[in-house]
Order: structure tokens, then sequence, then C-alpha cells
């Protein structure tokens, strides 16, 4: 087929509508497991079962969160901002779904057809995309912290803006190594560069440092400063409840989706197999979603084990080991790159 | 012996407990700091060894028991619901009606009402018979004093400890309610268990 193997391929309207809609559902399904799995998981790793009662083995649990979430009542701080207050998770929300878009899940298909890229959208700036919309996150979280007018909100937003600015710098720098390599930065592009060898091998300083930042971007254990739930209540949701709440639950869990879609497509080879094994098309997003869940099980397998790192560790991780590491990792990728071609 | 040290005379057991500045400060034995190789590799070995610890703790399985299908089994001195008894030969309640028990009590849950036995209403063993023996539950702290207090043994603490209900007014409990055996019978453990 001709059009396999094509970067930055754009499909006629009718169909990206399709695949927006595709995606965003897929990503919604997805939300709810993660969230049973790492009950479950985490339960497991403290000797107990996770939620079971709801369902057969537990599995309607999240159903069961969300509904009592979305018929709780909507109230807000009277010191707060109202209109910031409403708009924050919806930022959140959005730019998390909006960083989902452009995973890919496979490459060109066939489908009845029509050639149909199996992604969002497939951007000439892939992971500059996703660094804007990481960065307009944050403003949900700042935003919503700072709209509620309460203190320990505001202590967790802020704690997420300087832990942002620095683990963002190291994850942008943990790139540029993948990208001297591949020579492009569509997401597509990335992912057939890696066909020799994934670029968790030339590349694993980056994949560490950006594995790090990742955790540190999703505000997830043991960066969850900005919730940190034992000294600041909740952090910057502290003082939302019900479907506000629900929205930044969900954006927290696509995020880690996203940066596990991230790590897959970039580091571990996207859709493509080891040892040269070549499946038909529609393997292909099941490849990934495979790899996509190792990579969140990681998520998961460190929640439970590593504790809550104090600020000023943080930020001398990020700014004393984190960035040298990425800044090294990049000039020793240029010189390589350079002196070989 | 016998004298006070005061400051003039200058002892010298005073002198051995006057508080000299630094001579306190105890040098700490410390390894030298490691490198930066060496350091990045102690964390990334303490963290992969943190990995393992709770990966471990899934293959070990889990310890929950499952509450209301499981129980965990009491103690035979476990101090639950109380029960009244009968002797098993007459079935006459073993209460007189004394209300020592009620005067035991330090939460005053204990309410007694006692009335004469006469040979057609024969109830207990005793001179009289307590006509009205409520527990209020709710104010119970099951010190068990009450099990103390009775000179007959009639009344001890049971095993009972699933006692939530809908209202106050429930947990108060009647003497044919305590008299009566429990519906569910909590599990018991021997002594040496």
């Amino acid at each position: 087929m001709s059009v396999l193997g094509v970067v930055g391929y754009y499909e006629p309207w009718y169909v990206q509508i399709i695949k927006a809609i595709v995606i965003f559902a897929v990503g919604l399904q997805l939300v709810p497991v993660v969230l049973l799995a790492e009950r479950k998981i985490m339960g497991r790793m403290q000797g107990r079962y996770g939620p079971n009662r709801v369902g057969p083995y537990g599995a309607l649990q999240p159903l069961a969160d969300i509904l009592k979430l979305l018929t709780k009542e909507q109230f807000r701080p009277s010191t707060s901002v109202g209109f910031l207050f409403a708009l924050a998770p919806i930022i959140s929300i959005l730019t998390a779904v909006a960083a989902f878009a452009i995973i890919p899940f496979g490459d060109v298909q066939d489908i009845f057809g029509t050639p149909v890229g199996l992604y969002g959208v497939d951007l000439s700036i892939g992971p500059l995309y996703v660094f804007a919309f990481g960065a307009i996150a944050f403003y949900g979280i700042m935003l919503g912290g700072w709209s509620s007018g309460s203190k320990y909100s505001f202590l967790g937003s802020m704690r997420g803006a300087a832990q942002l600015i620095s683990y963002e710098v190291a994850q942008g720098l943990a790139l540029v190594g993948v990208i001297f390599t591949a020579g492009t930065l569509s997401l597509t592009g990335i992912v057939h560069a890696q066909a020799g060898m994934w670029y968790i091998v030339p590349q694993f300083f980056g994949f560490l440092v950006f594995l790090v930042a990742g955790f540190a971007e999703t505000n997830r254990a043991p960066f969850d400063l900005t919730e940190a739930d034992a000294e600041l209540v909740g952090g910057y949701n502290t003082e939302f409840g019900g479907g506000k709440f629900a929205s930044y639950y969900f954006a927290e869990y696509l995020n880690v989706l996203v940066i596990s879609g991230l790590v897959t497509t970039i580091f571990l080879g996207g859709w493509l197999m080891p040892f040269g094994i070549d499946p038909p098309g529609w393997v292909d997003p099941f490849v990934v979603l495979f790899k996509m869940s190792l990579v969140t099980f990681l998520f998961i397998w460190v929640r439970a084990t590593l504790p809550r790192l104090r600020y000023d560790q943080l930020m001398s991780f990020g700014w004393k080991v984190l960035l040298p590491l990425a800044t090294l990792n990049t000039l020793v990728t240029a010189v390589l790159v350079t002196s070989t071609h | 012996m016998g004298e006070n040290p005061t400051p003039e005379n200058n002892s010298p057991a005073l002198a051995l407990t006057r508080w000299v500045p630094d001579e306190d400060v105890v040098e700490v034995q410390r390894s030298p700091a490691p490198g930066p190789a060496r350091g990045s590799w102690r964390a990334f070995r303490e963290t992969a060894r943190g990995l393992q610890t709770t990966m471990m703790r899934w293959f070990e399985g889990t310890n929950t028991i499952q509450y209301p299908e499981e129980k965990v089994p009491v103690y035979p001195r476990f101090r639950g619901r109380h029960k009244l008894h009968r002797f098993e030969d007459t079935g006459l309640e073993k209460c007189v009606g004394c209300s020592l028990c009620a005067a035991a009590c330090p939460a005053d849950c204990i309410r007694v009402v006692a009335a004469e036995n006469t040979p057609e209403n024969r109830v207990s063993a005793g001179e009289r018979y307590a006509a009205v023996y409520e527990i209020n539950l709710s104010r119970c702290i099951f010190c068990g004093y009450c099990e103390v207090a009775c000179p007959f043994d009639a009344i001890t603490m049971g095993h009972d400890y699933e006692l939530s209900d809908y209202s106050r007014s429930d947990l108060i409990f009647t003497k044919e309610m305590l008299l009566a055996e429990p519906l569910d019978r909590t599990p018991l453990r021997r002594e040496g268990e």
C-alpha cells in the first residue's frame, strides 16, 4: 500500500471528526480502567485487595465514584472567584484531552478504502504541541488554586508553578537528543525512525530524565507536592467538589495516559514490535495500548513505593541532577550525530 | 555529707556538674559523602530496592479479612453485649433484682425494677426478681463492672459486638432480649490461640 509510512498525513474532514470522537471516547474509557487498576495494584502492593465490592471484582467502582461525585451539591467558597473557579477544571481537562490527540496508535491504515491515520493529528511539531498544552494545563492548576481563595490551594498551586517550570526544561531537553537522532518532530516519524532500535537503548538517559520529569509533569507521587495531602489538605483542589473535582481527577489520570503514550511513542518504539515481527495493521493500536499499560503500571508502582519529596529536594533534583543530565545527553548526542553524518 | 553545696564553698562535686560550653559536643563519625557517580548509583539502587519491596508484597498475598463474611474469632474474655442467664435445670432466672449492677455501672446505663416472687408467679430463684431489666447499650462502655458486681452470676458479658442500629431507642435492650440467645453466634477462639 502506498499510503503506509507517510509522515504528516491528513485525511478528509469527516474522517477527522470521526477520529476525534473515537479518540475522545477511547480516552474516556481508559481513565476508569487506570483508576481501578491503580487502586487494585496499590492495594495488592500494600497487602490488601483494593475495591472488590461494587460489581464483579470491584469493576464498577469507578462508575460508582463518578456517579457519587456528579450527584453532589455544587458549591464554592464565598472567597472564591466564581468565573475562574468554574473555568480552571475545564482548562485542566481540555488540555489533557488535547494532548491525547497526538499520540499515534498506529500508522496510516486502509479502512474501507479510505486511508486513515490511527492518531488524532500527526503534527510536524509533535513534542512542542505537547509542551504547549502541558504549559496551559498548568493554568488549570494555578487558576484553580488561586481562585479558590484558600491558602492551602494557593500554596499548592504556587508549588505547582515552580515544579512545572523546573521540570519542563529538563523534559524538553531530554527529547532534543531523540529529535536529533530521528531528524523529525513528527511523532509518527519518530516511531518510523525507531525501526532498527528503540530509542530507549541509545537515548537511555534521555528516557530516564523524560520519565522522571513526566512524573513531575503529571503531579504524581513522588512529586505530588501540588496536592501533598499531609500538609496542604488537598492542595490546589482542596475547595473543589463534585463534578469540578471529578474533572481534575479525570485530567490527572488522562495526563498519566498521555505521558505513558509519549514514552511509548518516543522511547519504546510506538506500534513497532521487537525482533522484527510485523503484524497486520489492526494489531498496532493494541501494541501501543500494551506498552502504555506497562508505563502506566510503572507510574502506579512508583506511587506505591516512593515517599513524597521535600520541596527543596524537588527543586535541587530538578535543577542540579535532571537538567545537567539532560544537557549532557543532548551534547553527547549532538556530537555523535554530527560526527557520524 | 549533709552540707548543701553553695557557690561559695566551690566543692569539687559542684565543679563536675557545672556546664561548660562545647564540652558536650560529640564528634559524629560520618563516611565521606559519595561522589556524583556513586551517589546516583546509590539512589538508583535504593529506588530499585524500594520497588522490589512493594512488588514482593504483591506475591506475599493479602492479609485482608473480608469482614462481613469472615470474622476474627474473639477471645473468651472478650466483653461484648451482655447476657442474662437462667438456671439450666429449673429454667428460673438467676437475677434476683438486687440492682447491684445498676449501682456499679459507671455509665449509669442499667435500669432494674424489682418485684416479689409469688408461688403462682415464680420467675427467679430468689425472693424477688427483676420485673424490668434494661440496658441502654448506647451508653454502655463495656467495662464489665456489672458482671463483677453480680452476686449470682446472672449477668455476664457476651461476645456480640455487631450492635449498630438505626435509632437510639432500638439500642435499649430489654430483659427478654438479654435472656435470649444471640441470633448470630460470634466465632470464639480458644484461650491459648
